[in-house]
């Protein structure tokens, strides 16, 4: 296979960006493994989880890991600016109409509704994933102490590097026996 | 001039604290745009996470919906900037690095140890998003049948998004 050129991974990026409605990471997969096969599915699976692991948006620190794989610093520019530009474009769009009509009558109320069901949608997020987790016993711990900081409104660089070691020190032990 | 360098910083910090994607970082934005800052209310808020959620591209693009209600295209360019500029630039700076550890020993234990901190933060913002949006007794009945959805069923989060919207229509 021969290495796609930096204006294939902008022009597939930005249609990755276009097409992804709600999370980026199953569309990159499903487009970078099984329809260009520029990654294997175990190689896809590394670069996201390096994504995961490194701060900052993951769908964004992977498309940098993959751009960087084929196309270098200019690889990674036109990845990041691909997934992006689209989306971007058409936000713009949308909150320009939003500063325009939302506080009509009827834009209110759809969007008061929309907005009850993205709350319901992050929690049940948050439900699936934990339980997917099957968490230990100090690891659900940690998890409610993120719960509870994030409640209080604590800052969140405290909450993350207070938690952190501990996250760390508990999955090492989990996976250590 | 103030006001963007204001919103620079501000989504700046979220950046390299964004672990898991835009959810986790949800309250922070909150605390940061709505209680220090005071550039929106609640309402506000959580309608335009909701505009970011619905439409496509990486969730994390809300805080440039923000920027843009808080000061228009340069706000937006702002907010945008701040979220991804730092993350982008450690994360081309650690390519060389996490090549070469790519299926190394380390990478279990850390995506493990985060894993249930992001989760925390994701549920946290949860009920902050509900706390904002729960109105009135619909606005909780719409929360609750949503958190089922999507915890229960693989169908795409879309359709409770456009059926809390339909619903809203309706009967609020």
């Amino acid at each position: 296979m021969k290495a796609p050129t930096n204006r294939a991974l902008f022009l597939t990026y930005l249609q990755i960006g276009l097409t992804s409605f709600g999370g980026v990471n199953a569309w990159a997969r499903h487009m970078l493994v099984e329809k260009r096969g520029w990654l294997t599915e175990q190689e896809y699976a590394e670069t996201l989880g390096i994504g995961q692991v490194l701060p900052g948006p993951n769908a964004l620190n992977t498309a940098i890991g993959v751009g960087v794989r084929f196309g270098g610093a200019m690889g990674a520019l036109a990845c990041a600016l691909g997934l992006f530009a689209g989306p971007m474009a058409l936000l713009a769009g949308i909150a320009a109409l939003y500063d325009a009509y939302g506080q009509l009558p009827l834009v209110r109320a759809t969007l008061t509704g929309i907005a009850a069901a993205a709350a319901g949608m992050v929690l049940g997020t948050a439900i699936k994933m934990g339980v997917k987790l099957q968490p230990t016993l100090p690891l659900l711990a940690v998890g409610l102490a993120a719960v509870a900081l994030a409640l209080l409104r604590a800052p969140l660089p405290f909450v993350v590097l207070g938690l952190a070691p501990f996250g760390l020190a508990a999955a090492w032990w989990k996976l250590r026996r | 001039m103030t006001l963007l360098l204001q919103i620079l910083l501000a989504f700046g910090t979220l950046s390299l604290l964004a672990i898991g994607g835009a959810n986790a970082v949800l309250p922070e934005m909150h605390r940061l745009v709505v209680d220090v800052h005071g550039w929106m209310d609640d309402a506000t808020f959580s309608q335009l996470f909701a505009l970011a959620q619905a439409a496509p591209g990486p969730n994390i693009l809300a805080a440039s919906v923000m920027g843009w209600h808080i000061a228009g295209g340069a706000g937006m360019a702002m907010a945008t900037i701040g979220m991804l500029l730092p993350a982008a630039i450690l994360a081309y700076g650690m390519q060389g690095l996490t090549q070469r550890l790519r299926g190394n020993t380390w990478l279990k234990p850390a995506q493990f140890g985060l894993v249930p901190l992001a989760v925390g933060l994701i549920a946290g913002s949860g009920v902050i998003m509900a706390q904002a949006a729960g109105t009135n007794w619909l606005s909780f009945v719409i929360i609750a049948v949503s958190t089922v959805f999507v915890w229960r069923t693989k169908y795409s989060p879309l359709w409770v998004l456009a059926g809390g919207g339909a619903l809203g229509l309706l009967l609020l």
